[in-house]
């Protein structure tokens, strides 16, 4: 007996919960809503484009060359660190599967004991030493994770960040530890591009008007209105932004943090992440260790309704290979707050496979669905995932 | 599209019995460390010195990569100067240790874990929460479990 099985390939990104958006299969992650990222980079490119066509002309013959080289390479810095913010995987921590959720519940329904009917149960949280200083971890119920310090769930992505920082709208995507050296760049390298822009503005104005006359200069170049509107306003917001995350940064803190008060006020817990010294904690954030993504976004889906073996003989494989079936999970799962209505079951199926390289059984796991299952033709191909 | 055709006959994988996590010890901050708590699903089928060894090797590993000293700081700095486009080419130090992780924890399966009906997961895979334990049925003479 056997079954034939059409397959199509199918990346995980695809079946992620929360409220991203996925481009180049899986290679760029972002928010939602992006409108106020296209203004952004609108704003960056339109002024720049302006003051290449207006000023550097004049004053690399007038001044020197290497002010619109030095321009150049300013702005190029400056996309890049936007697209990196933005494009990048803040360091999302992937939702527990059903098994590690009802797993971490009956450590909670053991650690509570008896609660007597009528009364509400108390609330889940975990208290952690860290550096002398005790930190409550409070419990995501629709990650169904305890969420580790610093962490935050972030209600517009629908994703619990590690080392949360805030959703910045400008760049479209949260800033967490994965990306707030970037955004922290951006920030620093926009502020200095928004000054070198208003400076020369000021510069190329002043010059022209000596022979020119003032209003004649205005004719002559439109441009530079717009450009010294745009970046007074920017000036103001961008600067104030980097020399607040300058301060941040040195104490080590997030914006998260800092909006709670979680180390401010006299009983509260002093930032126990802190290395108490300026340079320790700026070299930590900007130049510490790049941590990887944990969230798979290119992997390869697997089957999770069938068992397809592509090696016929059992016996070749060591029994690590062998995968586990069936997953019945018999204590209830507590109804979260937020009850994802596109749950994928799928996610747990792929992730019962056994991490072998050289052979991959998927697994027939019948997993309770969180919500209603997929549908749909997309099964897998039974194959390594490939990073 | 891909077309495969299976055999029923390869249905027989050993079933799972429990699984065992194995969470975070945040008692040193945010690095990434496991607990090395022995869990007591595990004391039939392993000795304690043996996965307190696995663990604290773990652990060990992932300290390197995070380690903040002068190599990790030239890279930062490096990678800042060419605005982070050395990344396309070059693996960091952290991706790195990771596939010596991956290596360590696949060696450990199959000379430790496996014979004893075990399996360990990446805790990669589990967006480095948990160390996964997958505890399958006992399936040798005299087991009435």
């Amino acid at each position: 007996m056997s079954a034939v099985m059409i397959t199509r390939k199918v990346r995980k990104w695809e079946k992620l919960p929360g409220k991203n958006t996925f481009c180049c299969d899986g290679r760029v992650m972002m928010a939602r809503q992006k409108g106020v990222f296209y203004l952004t980079l609108f704003l960056i490119i339109g002024t720049c484009s302006l003051f290449f066509a207006f000023e550097c002309p004049y004053l690399a013959v007038h001044l020197s060359p290497a002010i619109p080289v030095f321009a150049a390479l300013l702005f190029l810095f400056v996309m890049a660190m936007l697209l990196r913010t933005s494009f990048s995987d803040p360091g999302v921590l992937p939702r527990a599967l059903p098994e590690e959720a009802t797993f971490i519940e009956m450590e909670i329904e053991a650690a509570n004991g008896n609660v007597p009917a009528g009364q509400r149960p108390p609330p889940r949280i975990r208290n952690v030493q860290i550096n002398n200083q005790i930190v409550k971890l409070k419990y995501c119920y629709t990650c169904k994770i305890f969420r580790p310090p610093r962490a935050s769930h972030c209600s517009i992505c629908d994703n619990c960040v590690d080392r949360f920082d805030h959703h910045c709208p400008w760049v479209g995507n949260c800033v967490g530890k994965r990306n707030y050296r970037y955004f922290y760049l951006f920030t620093l390298s926009l502020s200095l591009l928004t000054i070198y822009i208003f400076t020369f503005d000021i510069v190329h104005v002043v010059m022209r008007s000596v022979d020119n006359g003032f209003l004649n200069t205005l004719k002559e170049t439109p441009g530079t209105v717009l450009e010294v509107l745009v970046c007074f306003f920017t000036l103001w917001s961008v600067v104030g932004l980097t020399g607040f995350h300058t301060y941040l940064i040195s104490l080590n803190q997030t914006t998260n943090e800092d909006i709670k008060g979680s180390w401010s006020g006299k009983n509260r817990v002093q930032n126990p992440y802190s290395h108490k010294n300026i340079i320790k904690n700026c070299c930590e954030v900007l130049c510490g260790p790049t941590y990887p993504s944990v969230l798979d976004r290119r992997g390869l889906m697997q089957d999770d309704s069938l068992v397809s073996a592509t090696c016929a003989a059992p016996s070749s494989s060591s029994s690590s290979n062998a995968t586990p079936q069936t997953t019945k999970t018999t204590a209830p799962l507590i109804p979260n707050e937020h009850t994802p209505d596109d749950a994928k079951p799928s996610i747990a199926a792929s992730a019962e496979k056994s991490p072998s390289p050289k052979e991959e059984l998927p697994p027939a796991s019948k997993l309770p669905p969180l919500a209603s299952p997929e549908t749909d033709a997309e099964t897998s191909i039974a194959k390594d995932k490939t990073h | 599209f891909l077309v495969q055709t299976h055999s029923l006959q390869d249905l027989q994988q050993p079933a799972v019995s429990s699984k065992v996590f194995v969470q975070r010890d945040y008692s040193s901050g945010t690095i990434c460390r496991f607990q090395t708590k022995f869990p007591s699903e595990l004391e039939s089928r392993l000795d304690k010195q043996q996965f307190e060894e696995t663990i604290q090797t773990l652990n060990n590993l992932y300290a390197e990569a995070e380690k903040l000293g002068g190599k990790s700081y030239l890279e930062g700095c490096l990678a800042c100067l060419t605005a982070y486009t050395i990344f396309l080419c070059m693996e960091t130090h952290y991706e790195k240790v990771l596939k010596k992780i991956a290596r360590y924890i696949k060696d450990q399966n199959e000379k430790i874990y496996a014979p004893r009906g075990l399996l360990l997961t990446d805790p990669i895979e589990r967006g480095l929460r948990v160390v996964e334990v997958t505890i399958f049925e006992d399936r040798s003479i005299g087991s009435g479990r």
